[in-house]
Protein backbone atom coordinates (compact mmCIF):
# COMPACT_ATOMS: atom_id res chain seq x y z
CA UNK A 1 0.00 0.00 0.00
CA UNK A 2 1.21 3.74 -0.82
CA UNK A 3 1.29 6.16 1.01
CA UNK A 4 -0.35 9.51 1.71
CA UNK A 5 -1.10 11.71 -0.15
CA UNK A 6 -3.83 9.98 -2.74
CA UNK A 7 -3.20 10.88 -6.23
CA UNK A 8 -6.43 12.60 -6.18
CA UNK A 9 -4.60 14.97 -3.40
CA UNK A 10 -1.64 15.41 -5.11
CA UNK A 11 -3.42 16.41 -8.87
CA UNK A 12 -6.01 18.71 -7.29
CA UNK A 13 -2.40 20.27 -5.38
CA UNK A 14 -1.20 20.89 -8.46
CA UNK A 15 -3.80 21.92 -10.55
CA UNK A 16 -5.05 24.31 -7.62
CA UNK A 17 -1.39 25.82 -8.24
CA UNK A 18 -1.76 26.39 -11.69
CA UNK A 19 -4.70 27.68 -11.45
CA UNK A 20 -4.44 29.96 -8.41
CA UNK A 21 -0.50 31.03 -9.00
CA UNK A 22 0.46 31.14 -12.34
CA UNK A 23 -2.75 31.53 -14.74
CA UNK A 24 -3.13 35.09 -13.44
CA UNK A 25 0.63 35.87 -14.99
CA UNK A 26 0.40 34.03 -18.05
CA UNK A 27 -1.28 35.61 -21.41
CA UNK A 28 -2.12 34.62 -25.12
CA UNK A 29 -1.52 31.52 -26.50
CA UNK A 30 -0.15 30.42 -23.55
CA UNK A 31 -2.69 31.09 -21.52
CA UNK A 32 -5.16 29.30 -23.75
CA UNK A 33 -2.41 25.78 -23.46
CA UNK A 34 -2.71 26.25 -19.75
CA UNK A 35 -6.44 26.05 -19.36
CA UNK A 36 -6.18 23.16 -21.50
CA UNK A 37 -3.86 21.61 -19.02
CA UNK A 38 -5.33 22.64 -15.77
CA UNK A 39 -8.71 20.66 -17.79
CA UNK A 40 -6.73 17.93 -17.94
CA UNK A 41 -5.74 17.46 -14.19
CA UNK A 42 -9.16 18.53 -12.86
CA UNK A 43 -10.40 15.88 -15.44
CA UNK A 44 -7.71 13.57 -14.46
CA UNK A 45 -9.13 14.27 -10.41
CA UNK A 46 -12.78 13.93 -11.18
CA UNK A 47 -11.88 9.86 -12.89
CA UNK A 48 -9.65 9.26 -9.73
CA UNK A 49 -12.71 10.05 -7.28
CA UNK A 50 -15.60 8.54 -9.56
CA UNK A 51 -14.16 5.42 -11.24
CA UNK A 52 -13.72 2.62 -8.93
CA UNK A 53 -17.49 3.39 -7.86
CA UNK A 54 -19.00 3.41 -11.83
CA UNK A 55 -16.66 0.91 -13.22
CA UNK A 56 -18.02 -1.65 -10.21
CA UNK A 57 -21.79 -0.55 -10.85
CA UNK A 58 -21.10 -1.05 -14.80
CA UNK A 59 -19.57 -4.45 -14.48
CA UNK A 60 -22.58 -5.37 -12.04
CA UNK A 61 -25.47 -4.35 -14.74
CA UNK A 62 -23.05 -6.04 -17.20
CA UNK A 63 -22.93 -9.12 -15.51
CA UNK A 64 -27.06 -9.28 -15.07
CA UNK A 65 -26.98 -8.53 -19.03
CA UNK A 66 -24.38 -10.98 -20.50
CA UNK A 67 -25.28 -13.68 -17.81
CA UNK A 68 -21.31 -13.85 -17.87
CA UNK A 69 -18.35 -12.43 -15.92
CA UNK A 70 -15.06 -10.03 -16.99
CA UNK A 71 -13.10 -7.30 -16.28
CA UNK A 72 -14.75 -3.89 -17.35
CA UNK A 73 -13.07 -3.75 -20.77
CA UNK A 74 -13.74 -7.80 -21.60
CA UNK A 75 -17.50 -7.04 -20.73
CA UNK A 76 -17.96 -4.33 -22.82
CA UNK A 77 -16.09 -5.72 -25.46
CA UNK A 78 -18.82 -8.89 -25.33
CA UNK A 79 -21.55 -6.26 -25.12
CA UNK A 80 -19.99 -4.31 -27.89
CA UNK A 81 -20.04 -7.94 -30.08
CA UNK A 82 -23.46 -8.97 -29.37
CA UNK A 83 -25.00 -5.86 -29.93
CA UNK A 84 -23.01 -5.55 -33.61
CA UNK A 85 -24.18 -9.26 -34.36
CA UNK A 86 -28.19 -7.98 -33.03
CA UNK A 87 -28.27 -10.87 -30.26
CA UNK A 88 -28.79 -7.93 -28.03
CA UNK A 89 -30.78 -4.85 -28.68
CA UNK A 90 -33.21 -2.10 -27.91
CA UNK A 91 -35.56 -5.01 -27.46
CA UNK A 92 -33.72 -6.59 -24.48
CA UNK A 93 -34.62 -5.66 -20.87
CA UNK A 94 -32.39 -4.00 -19.31
CA UNK A 95 -29.86 -2.67 -22.61
CA UNK A 96 -31.22 1.22 -22.12
CA UNK A 97 -30.87 1.91 -19.13
CA UNK A 98 -27.55 0.34 -18.80
CA UNK A 99 -26.07 2.54 -21.44
CA UNK A 100 -27.65 5.50 -20.12
CA UNK A 101 -25.87 4.86 -16.76
CA UNK A 102 -23.08 4.47 -18.59
CA UNK A 103 -22.73 7.25 -20.21
CA UNK A 104 -24.16 9.60 -17.91
CA UNK A 105 -20.74 8.24 -15.58
CA UNK A 106 -18.44 8.97 -18.78
CA UNK A 107 -19.83 12.61 -18.78
CA UNK A 108 -19.04 13.01 -15.39
CA UNK A 109 -16.11 12.60 -15.61
CA UNK A 110 -15.58 13.71 -19.25
CA UNK A 111 -17.38 17.09 -19.96
CA UNK A 112 -19.69 17.74 -16.36
CA UNK A 113 -20.72 21.00 -18.14
CA UNK A 114 -21.85 19.67 -21.20
CA UNK A 115 -25.32 20.78 -21.95
CA UNK A 116 -27.25 17.43 -23.05
CA UNK A 117 -25.68 16.01 -19.72
CA UNK A 118 -26.62 18.83 -18.03
CA UNK A 119 -29.94 18.48 -19.44
CA UNK A 120 -30.23 15.22 -18.75
CA UNK A 121 -29.09 15.45 -14.84
CA UNK A 122 -31.80 17.52 -14.12
CA UNK A 123 -34.07 14.71 -15.80
CA UNK A 124 -33.20 12.85 -12.60
CA UNK A 125 -29.91 11.50 -13.17
CA UNK B 1 9.55 35.35 -45.26
CA UNK B 2 6.15 34.71 -47.68
CA UNK B 3 5.42 38.66 -48.07
CA UNK B 4 8.33 38.21 -50.68
CA UNK B 5 6.73 35.63 -52.75
CA UNK B 6 3.24 36.46 -52.38
CA UNK B 7 4.73 40.48 -53.41
CA UNK B 8 6.06 38.91 -56.83
CA UNK B 9 3.31 37.20 -57.23
CA UNK B 10 0.36 39.55 -56.67
CA UNK B 11 2.58 41.68 -59.13
CA UNK B 12 1.79 39.10 -62.17
CA UNK B 13 -2.16 39.21 -61.39
CA UNK B 14 -3.65 41.90 -59.30
CA UNK B 15 -2.70 45.12 -61.70
CA UNK B 16 -1.83 48.11 -59.96
CA UNK B 17 -0.61 46.22 -56.61
CA UNK B 18 2.91 46.73 -55.47
CA UNK B 19 3.23 44.56 -52.99
CA UNK B 20 1.64 42.91 -49.76
CA UNK B 21 1.49 43.92 -46.26
CA UNK B 22 0.35 42.52 -42.96
CA UNK B 23 1.11 38.81 -43.69
CA UNK B 24 -0.22 36.43 -40.85
CA UNK B 25 -0.87 32.67 -40.21
CA UNK B 26 -4.15 31.84 -39.31
CA UNK B 27 -4.26 28.56 -39.00
CA UNK B 28 -2.06 25.68 -39.96
CA UNK B 29 -1.39 21.99 -40.13
CA UNK B 30 1.46 20.10 -41.63
CA UNK B 31 -0.14 19.80 -45.21
CA UNK B 32 -2.20 22.67 -45.22
CA UNK B 33 -2.26 27.10 -44.31
CA UNK B 34 -4.39 29.46 -44.33
CA UNK B 35 -2.64 33.25 -44.20
CA UNK B 36 -4.04 36.79 -44.36
CA UNK B 37 -2.32 39.43 -45.50
CA UNK B 38 -3.32 43.06 -47.88
CA UNK B 39 -2.35 43.74 -51.40
CA UNK B 40 -0.65 47.09 -51.51
CA UNK B 41 -3.10 48.81 -54.39
CA UNK B 42 -3.35 52.83 -55.45
CA UNK B 43 -6.89 52.19 -54.85
CA UNK B 44 -6.98 51.62 -50.92
CA UNK B 45 -5.51 47.83 -49.21
CA UNK B 46 -7.13 44.72 -50.90
CA UNK B 47 -8.00 42.26 -47.82
CA UNK B 48 -6.89 38.63 -49.11
CA UNK B 49 -6.70 35.14 -47.61
CA UNK B 50 -3.59 32.60 -49.02
CA UNK B 51 -5.08 28.86 -48.48
CA UNK B 52 -2.46 26.71 -48.83
CA UNK B 53 -0.36 23.53 -49.09
CA UNK B 54 3.64 24.25 -48.84
CA UNK B 55 5.73 23.05 -51.12
CA UNK B 56 6.36 19.20 -50.55
CA UNK B 57 2.96 18.84 -49.23
CA UNK B 58 1.09 18.36 -52.87
CA UNK B 59 -1.00 14.93 -51.95
CA UNK B 60 -4.90 15.57 -50.05
CA UNK B 61 -5.64 13.30 -47.35
CA UNK B 62 -7.98 10.70 -48.82
CA UNK B 63 -11.87 12.23 -48.16
CA UNK B 64 -10.28 15.89 -48.94
CA UNK B 65 -11.42 17.07 -52.17
CA UNK B 66 -7.96 19.00 -52.97
CA UNK B 67 -7.29 23.16 -52.67
CA UNK B 68 -7.74 23.00 -56.71
CA UNK B 69 -11.41 21.63 -56.60
CA UNK B 70 -11.82 24.36 -53.09
CA UNK B 71 -10.91 27.35 -55.29
CA UNK B 72 -13.34 25.87 -58.07
CA UNK B 73 -16.20 25.19 -56.09
CA UNK B 74 -15.71 28.41 -54.19
CA UNK B 75 -15.53 30.24 -57.51
CA UNK B 76 -18.75 28.65 -58.90
CA UNK B 77 -20.40 28.84 -55.57
CA UNK B 78 -19.70 32.56 -55.53
CA UNK B 79 -21.62 33.12 -59.25
CA UNK B 80 -24.37 30.53 -58.09
CA UNK B 81 -25.56 33.43 -55.49
CA UNK B 82 -23.99 31.42 -52.31
CA UNK B 83 -22.59 34.03 -49.79
CA UNK B 84 -18.42 33.13 -50.59
CA UNK B 85 -15.10 34.93 -50.92
CA UNK B 86 -14.34 35.66 -54.62
CA UNK B 87 -11.19 33.40 -55.98
CA UNK B 88 -8.69 35.87 -56.97
CA UNK B 89 -5.77 33.47 -57.82
CA UNK B 90 -5.36 30.26 -58.32
CA UNK B 91 -1.09 29.25 -57.46
CA UNK B 92 0.82 28.47 -59.87
CA UNK B 93 4.16 26.90 -59.83
CA UNK B 94 5.87 30.64 -60.69
CA UNK B 95 4.70 31.70 -57.31
CA UNK B 96 6.86 29.44 -55.43
CA UNK B 97 4.04 29.26 -52.89
CA UNK B 98 3.31 25.82 -53.22
CA UNK B 99 -0.26 24.71 -54.28
CA UNK B 100 -3.66 26.69 -53.12
CA UNK B 101 -5.35 29.32 -54.35
CA UNK B 102 -5.84 33.35 -52.67
CA UNK B 103 -9.42 35.13 -52.35
CA UNK B 104 -10.68 37.97 -51.23
CA UNK B 105 -11.09 38.15 -47.17
CA UNK B 106 -14.45 38.35 -46.01
CA UNK B 107 -15.24 40.73 -42.62
CA UNK B 108 -17.17 39.01 -40.16
CA UNK B 109 -16.71 36.15 -37.57
CA UNK B 110 -16.96 32.37 -37.56
CA UNK B 111 -16.40 31.88 -33.94
CA UNK B 112 -19.36 29.93 -32.94
CA UNK B 113 -19.64 30.84 -29.50
CA UNK B 114 -19.08 34.79 -30.26
CA UNK B 115 -22.14 34.40 -32.70
CA UNK B 116 -24.12 32.57 -30.33
CA UNK B 117 -23.26 35.42 -27.45
CA UNK B 118 -22.96 38.16 -28.69
CA UNK B 119 -24.70 41.20 -29.13
CA UNK B 120 -23.35 42.37 -32.51
CA UNK B 121 -25.03 39.84 -34.05
CA UNK B 122 -28.50 39.47 -32.17
CA UNK B 123 -30.38 40.93 -35.04
CA UNK B 124 -29.09 38.69 -37.43
CA UNK B 125 -28.99 34.94 -35.33
CA UNK B 126 -32.78 34.91 -35.39
CA UNK B 127 -33.00 34.77 -38.88
CA UNK B 128 -30.01 32.38 -39.85
CA UNK B 129 -31.84 29.30 -39.77
CA UNK B 130 -34.58 29.91 -42.88
CA UNK B 131 -31.27 31.77 -44.40
CA UNK B 132 -29.15 28.28 -44.27
CA UNK B 133 -31.69 26.58 -45.50
CA UNK B 134 -31.82 29.31 -48.74
CA UNK B 135 -27.90 28.85 -49.15
CA UNK B 136 -27.83 25.19 -48.70
CA UNK B 137 -31.01 25.24 -51.72
CA UNK B 138 -28.15 27.51 -53.86
CA UNK B 139 -25.49 25.75 -52.55
CA UNK B 140 -27.20 22.10 -54.03
CA UNK B 141 -28.72 23.21 -57.37
CA UNK B 142 -24.87 24.15 -58.44
CA UNK B 143 -24.44 22.56 -61.72
CA UNK B 144 -23.59 19.30 -62.00
CA UNK B 145 -21.32 19.57 -65.37
CA UNK B 146 -19.55 22.58 -64.13
CA UNK B 147 -17.98 20.72 -60.67
CA UNK B 148 -14.80 19.32 -60.14
CA UNK B 149 -13.72 15.60 -59.90
CA UNK B 150 -15.36 14.80 -56.71
CA UNK B 151 -15.56 11.73 -54.79
CA UNK B 152 -19.53 10.16 -54.70
CA UNK B 153 -20.81 9.14 -51.46
CA UNK B 154 -23.99 7.87 -50.37
CA UNK B 155 -25.46 6.50 -47.09
CA UNK B 156 -24.88 2.87 -47.30
CA UNK B 157 -20.68 3.74 -48.48
CA UNK B 158 -20.46 5.97 -45.66
CA UNK B 159 -22.13 3.41 -43.15
CA UNK B 160 -19.35 0.84 -44.03
CA UNK B 161 -16.62 3.57 -44.04
CA UNK B 162 -17.55 4.62 -40.49
CA UNK B 163 -17.63 0.98 -39.09
CA UNK B 164 -14.22 0.78 -40.71
CA UNK B 165 -12.54 3.71 -38.90
CA UNK B 166 -14.52 2.75 -35.77
CA UNK B 167 -13.13 -0.80 -35.80
CA UNK B 168 -9.90 0.42 -36.26
CA UNK B 169 -9.77 2.20 -33.07
CA UNK B 170 -10.41 -1.28 -31.23
CA UNK B 171 -11.89 0.41 -27.80
CA UNK B 172 -15.80 -0.90 -27.32
CA UNK B 173 -18.19 1.69 -27.09
CA UNK B 174 -21.93 -0.56 -27.09
CA UNK B 175 -23.29 2.62 -28.02
CA UNK B 176 -21.59 3.87 -31.14
CA UNK B 177 -22.33 -0.61 -32.13
CA UNK B 178 -26.05 0.53 -31.16
CA UNK B 179 -25.78 3.64 -33.49
CA UNK B 180 -24.07 1.45 -36.50
CA UNK B 181 -27.11 -1.01 -36.11
CA UNK B 182 -29.47 1.81 -36.20
CA UNK B 183 -27.90 3.17 -39.30
CA UNK B 184 -27.81 -0.23 -40.81
CA UNK B 185 -31.54 -0.54 -40.51
CA UNK B 186 -32.71 3.21 -41.52
CA UNK B 187 -30.38 3.11 -43.98
CA UNK B 188 -32.21 5.09 -46.88
CA UNK B 189 -30.42 3.81 -49.75
CA UNK B 190 -29.53 5.73 -52.98
CA UNK B 191 -31.09 9.65 -52.62
CA UNK B 192 -33.47 10.30 -55.58
CA UNK B 193 -31.78 13.29 -57.05
CA UNK B 194 -27.75 13.15 -56.26
CA UNK B 195 -25.87 16.55 -55.79
CA UNK B 196 -22.91 18.38 -54.58
CA UNK B 197 -22.79 18.08 -51.18
CA UNK B 198 -20.79 20.62 -49.12
CA UNK B 199 -19.51 17.97 -46.35
CA UNK B 200 -18.93 20.29 -43.59
CA UNK B 201 -21.26 22.88 -43.68
CA UNK B 202 -22.04 24.04 -39.97
CA UNK B 203 -21.56 26.83 -37.46
CA UNK B 204 -18.01 27.26 -37.44
CA UNK B 205 -17.67 27.08 -41.05
CA UNK B 206 -19.74 30.27 -41.90
CA UNK B 207 -18.20 34.05 -42.26
CA UNK B 208 -21.56 36.18 -39.99
CA UNK B 209 -22.11 39.32 -39.83
CA UNK B 210 -24.77 41.57 -38.54
CA UNK B 211 -26.52 41.42 -41.46
CA UNK B 212 -26.06 37.30 -41.75
CA UNK B 213 -24.24 35.10 -43.52
CA UNK B 214 -21.56 36.35 -45.57
CA UNK B 215 -19.63 33.48 -46.41
CA UNK B 216 -19.21 29.81 -46.51
CA UNK B 217 -16.04 28.04 -45.88
CA UNK B 218 -14.17 24.98 -45.98
CA UNK B 219 -14.72 23.32 -49.25
CA UNK B 220 -12.40 20.49 -48.63
CA UNK B 221 -14.84 17.28 -47.66
CA UNK B 222 -17.15 18.61 -50.55
CA UNK B 223 -18.88 15.53 -52.53
CA UNK B 224 -21.23 13.81 -54.88
CA UNK B 225 -23.61 12.64 -52.71
CA UNK B 226 -27.79 13.09 -50.46
CA UNK B 227 -28.65 16.79 -50.58
CA UNK B 228 -29.99 15.75 -47.12
CA UNK B 229 -26.61 15.41 -45.92
CA UNK B 230 -26.14 18.84 -45.39
CA UNK B 231 -29.14 19.38 -44.11
CA UNK B 232 -28.45 16.79 -41.20
CA UNK B 233 -25.01 18.05 -40.15
CA UNK B 234 -25.68 21.07 -39.80
CA UNK B 235 -27.96 20.35 -37.02
CA UNK B 236 -25.23 17.98 -35.08
CA UNK B 237 -26.22 19.48 -31.43
CA UNK B 238 -21.69 19.09 -31.47
CA UNK B 239 -22.30 22.13 -33.45
CA UNK B 240 -24.90 24.12 -31.54
CA UNK B 241 -22.01 25.19 -28.85
CA UNK B 242 -24.74 24.36 -25.80
CA UNK B 243 -28.01 26.07 -27.33
CA UNK B 244 -29.13 22.50 -27.30
CA UNK B 245 -33.07 23.67 -28.18
CA UNK B 246 -31.87 25.00 -31.40
CA UNK B 247 -30.78 22.15 -33.76
CA UNK B 248 -29.44 24.15 -36.73
CA UNK B 249 -26.16 25.20 -35.77
CA UNK B 250 -27.86 27.49 -32.29
CA UNK B 251 -29.64 29.79 -34.20
CA UNK B 252 -33.21 28.09 -35.01
CA UNK B 253 -35.44 25.24 -35.85
CA UNK B 254 -35.68 22.77 -38.31
CA UNK B 255 -38.92 24.07 -39.66
CA UNK B 256 -37.57 27.55 -40.74
CA UNK B 257 -34.53 25.27 -42.49
CA UNK B 258 -36.94 23.20 -43.73
CA UNK B 259 -38.90 26.21 -45.24
CA UNK B 260 -35.91 28.17 -46.26
CA UNK B 261 -35.19 25.22 -48.23
CA UNK B 262 -38.27 25.18 -49.81
CA UNK B 263 -38.88 28.33 -49.97
CA UNK B 264 -35.82 28.23 -52.36
CA UNK B 265 -37.87 25.52 -54.47
CA UNK B 266 -35.92 22.20 -53.32
CA UNK B 267 -37.66 19.38 -51.43
CA UNK B 268 -36.72 18.20 -48.12
CA UNK B 269 -37.05 14.37 -47.14
CA UNK B 270 -36.91 15.07 -42.69
CA UNK B 271 -36.53 11.34 -42.50
CA UNK B 272 -33.41 11.73 -44.41
CA UNK B 273 -32.20 14.49 -42.66
CA UNK B 274 -33.19 12.82 -39.34
CA UNK B 275 -30.55 9.83 -40.77
CA UNK B 276 -27.88 12.01 -41.55
CA UNK B 277 -28.06 13.55 -37.64
CA UNK B 278 -27.46 10.70 -36.45
CA UNK B 279 -24.69 9.76 -38.78
CA UNK B 280 -23.29 12.72 -38.36
CA UNK B 281 -23.04 12.82 -34.65
CA UNK B 282 -21.49 9.03 -35.43
CA UNK B 283 -19.00 10.61 -37.31
CA UNK B 284 -17.90 13.24 -34.93
CA UNK B 285 -17.80 10.87 -32.09
CA UNK B 286 -15.63 8.70 -34.44
CA UNK B 287 -13.17 11.30 -35.32
CA UNK B 288 -12.48 12.30 -31.63
CA UNK B 289 -11.41 8.74 -31.68
CA UNK B 290 -9.16 9.19 -34.45
CA UNK B 291 -7.62 12.08 -32.48
CA UNK B 292 -6.95 10.38 -29.75
CA UNK B 293 -5.06 7.88 -31.97
CA UNK B 294 -3.05 10.58 -33.67
CA UNK B 295 -2.07 11.96 -30.02
CA UNK B 296 -1.06 8.42 -29.19
CA UNK B 297 0.29 7.31 -31.42
CA UNK B 298 1.65 10.38 -34.07
CA UNK B 299 3.90 13.42 -34.12
CA UNK B 300 1.07 15.61 -32.93
CA UNK B 301 1.60 14.99 -28.82
CA UNK B 302 -0.81 17.60 -27.56
CA UNK B 303 -2.84 18.59 -24.79
CA UNK B 304 -5.14 19.73 -26.81
CA UNK B 305 -5.33 16.46 -29.53
CA UNK B 306 -5.63 14.34 -26.21
CA UNK B 307 -8.79 16.65 -24.90
CA UNK B 308 -10.46 16.14 -28.06
CA UNK B 309 -10.54 11.93 -27.11
CA UNK B 310 -12.26 12.56 -24.36
CA UNK B 311 -15.17 14.52 -26.01
CA UNK B 312 -16.35 10.96 -28.01
CA UNK B 313 -18.59 10.41 -24.82
CA UNK B 314 -20.58 13.65 -25.90
CA UNK B 315 -21.67 12.34 -28.94
CA UNK B 316 -22.48 9.17 -26.88
CA UNK B 317 -24.91 11.19 -24.77
CA UNK B 318 -26.50 12.78 -27.82
CA UNK B 319 -26.57 9.38 -29.93
CA UNK B 320 -29.00 8.19 -26.80
CA UNK B 321 -31.21 11.23 -26.99
CA UNK B 322 -31.15 10.71 -30.65
CA UNK B 323 -32.24 7.39 -30.59
CA UNK B 324 -33.07 5.83 -26.90
CA UNK B 325 -34.56 9.34 -25.56
CA UNK B 326 -35.32 8.80 -21.74
CA UNK B 327 -38.92 9.07 -20.93
CA UNK B 328 -40.40 7.62 -23.69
Amino acid sequence: MQDEPTPIELTKAVADFLRNDIAPLISGHQAFKLRVAINILDLVTRQLTREEGSDANEVERLRALLGEDGSVMELNRALAERIAKGEIDLATPGLAEHLWATTMDKLAVDQPNYASYKRELERGG
Amino acid sequence: MIEAELSRSVARWCSGASGVTGAAKLSGGASQETWRFDIVHPDGPIGAILRRSPKGYGAAPTRAAGLAAEAQLMQLAYEGGVPSPRVMHVLVPEDDLGTGFIMQRVEGETIARKILRDDEYATARPLLARQIGGILAALHRLPRNRLPELRSRGATQEIAEFERDYRSLNWPKPVFELALRWLRDHDPGPAAETTLVHGDFRNGNLIIGADGVRAVLDWELAHLGDPMEDLGWVCVNSWRFGEIDKPVGGFGTRQELFAGYEAAGRKVDPARVKFWEVMGTLRWGIMCGGMMQRFREGPDHSMERAMIGRRASETEIDLLRLLVPRGS
